[in-house]
């Protein structure tokens, strides 16, 4: 089973995607701020990680510094998921390494889905 | 403080623009204004009395006084002007906060949503689901109306940011077409789309033009009544390019129609017709294309329809 960490500190979204993720048949851990995201990507070795950038103790762009620097989990796609829709800020977030950039306010919890899917190789059920 | 700082600080035209003030609105640019005003009356009243009065010490006296009567005047004025800038960057900031802080949980919400009616955490018995999609069409119209609100105010606030680039009206055109078919046939409507061949690009923010079109489409869907057809067309004019959407529907009335593109205006015939509509559609349309240096436009006849037109400059450049 395929394992996702989700980073984002609104609990209504980690409940939401942790129900849709299951159901969708994979393993989803979840962080509510970046120190524990960056530990927890380091211990669980995730095959995908979902990224908010506004997030408590560690901001989202400097998560993905430190996951791209580890030889641990520098392998491991990152998929931002955020409301900053500034270009300077998508721009910022691809140069740090970042797979993909999602604005949650322009997707669907169907879209989101396909585009993690889609990153991890599975075919749409 | 190094030469860069002490020129940035001159440099009042840029901070002004940061206040998203014109210049005669910024109080930086008021104060220096206010300053040479000071000197200049201070020089005349010098000149004036030297020539009629002989006492030195009066001639002092009456400038130091002037300087002084101006002086006040200018704080007053710079202080004022410095309120109007405050209020100006609380609305920008209130849009920052609107932007963020209020469509966020309206994300949240359509996911949620979104999750109950795909019936991935258990199927949803046929009766709840039709309050589930009340759900879903009522806060999808809220964060519709939410944007269009947050869209004007980034308008009146000279900060509607363009990302320009080459692109193919026709092909936007299309787009929106297509994902209108749903509610044109649920509406009884027939699209009839026409188009020359091998038009050129224009340059323009891809997006807004297509919030422009898909708000002229989805207008005359909207006010056609029973069965009817929007016709949709784009040319070439000379060095523009054409865009027209022709119904056949409730139409504007001659007394509303100087107030169309006004922002929340909604004529009587739509709100008779449909309760739905912000009216705020046409504003941003209009600034759209203003934006994009072009002309919109319209005709109307009420009970006859309406067409909707708009003009965008064909891009001269190397793309095409």
């Amino acid at each position: 089973m395929k394992k996702i960490l989700f980073i984002e500190d609104e609990a209504v979204l980690q409940k939401t995607f942790e129900g849709a993720f299951r159901a969708e048949g994979y393993d989803v851990i979840s962080a509510l701020d970046g120190e524990t995201g960056v530990k927890l990507a380091k211990s669980e070795k995730p095959d995908l990680i979902l990224l908010d950038l506004v997030l408590p103790k560690l901001n989202g762009f400097e998560v993905l510094r430190r996951l791209k620097n580890d030889s641990d989990t520098k392998e491991i796609p990152v998929i931002i998921l955020t409301n900053l829709e500034r270009m300077s800020d998508i721009d910022k977030a691809l140069e740090l390494g970042a797979t993909t950039y999602l604005v949650k306010v322009d997707y669907s919890l169907d879209e989101v889905i396909k585009k993690v899917k889609k990153t991890l190789g599975d075919s749409d059920k | 403080m190094s030469l860069k700082t002490i020129l940035s600080q001159l440099n009042f035209r840029q901070r002004c623009k940061r206040y998203g003030l014109s210049l005669w609105q910024c109080p930086d640019f008021v104060f220096i204004i206010m300053g040479i005003v000071v000197i200049f009356s201070a020089l005349f009243t010098y000149t004036i009395s030297f020539r009629y009065i002989e006492d030195p010490l009066l001639i002092a006296l009456i400038v130091i006084l002037i300087s002084w009567v101006l002086l006040i005047l200018g704080y007053i004025v710079t202080h004022a002007v410095e309120k109007l800038a405050e209020a100006t960057r609380l609305k920008l900031e209130f849009l920052t906060i609107m932007s963020h802080q209020l469509r966020a949980p309206f994300a949240n919400l359509r996911w949620v949503i979104d999750l109950l009616v795909s019936g991935r955490i258990g199927s949803v018995p046929e009766d709840q689901k039709e309050y589930l999609d009340i759900l879903k069409e009522n806060s999808a119209r809220l964060e519709e109306l939410i944007n269009k609100i947050i869209t004007v105010s980034k308008i009146e606030s000279g900060r509607l940011p363009l990302e320009k680039k080459p692109i193919s009206l026709k092909e936007i055109v299309q787009k929106v077409i297509h994902g209108s078919k749903v509610f044109a046939e649920a509406s009884n409507v027939e699209i009839e789309f026409h188009s020359e061949d091998n038009l050129p690009n224009v340059v323009g923010d891809e997006s807004r033009i297509r919030e422009v079109v898909e708000n002229f489409i989805d207008n005359a869907i909207k006010y056609t009544k029973n069965k009817g057809k929007v016709k949709v067309s784009l040319l070439k004019k000379g060095n523009w390019l054409y865009f027209e959407v022709k119904d056949s529907g409730i139409g504007i009335p001659k007394e509303d129609q100087k107030y169309i593109f006004q922002k929340f205006f909604r004529s009587q015939t739509a709100l008779r017709r449909q309760a739905r509509g912000s009216g705020l559609g046409l504003f941003i349309a209009k600034s759209i294309i203003l934006a994009h240096k072009g002309k919109i436009g319209f005709s109307s006849e009420e009970g006859k329809g309406s067409t909707f037109w708009f003009t965008l400059p064909i891009s001269l450049s190397k793309d095409n």
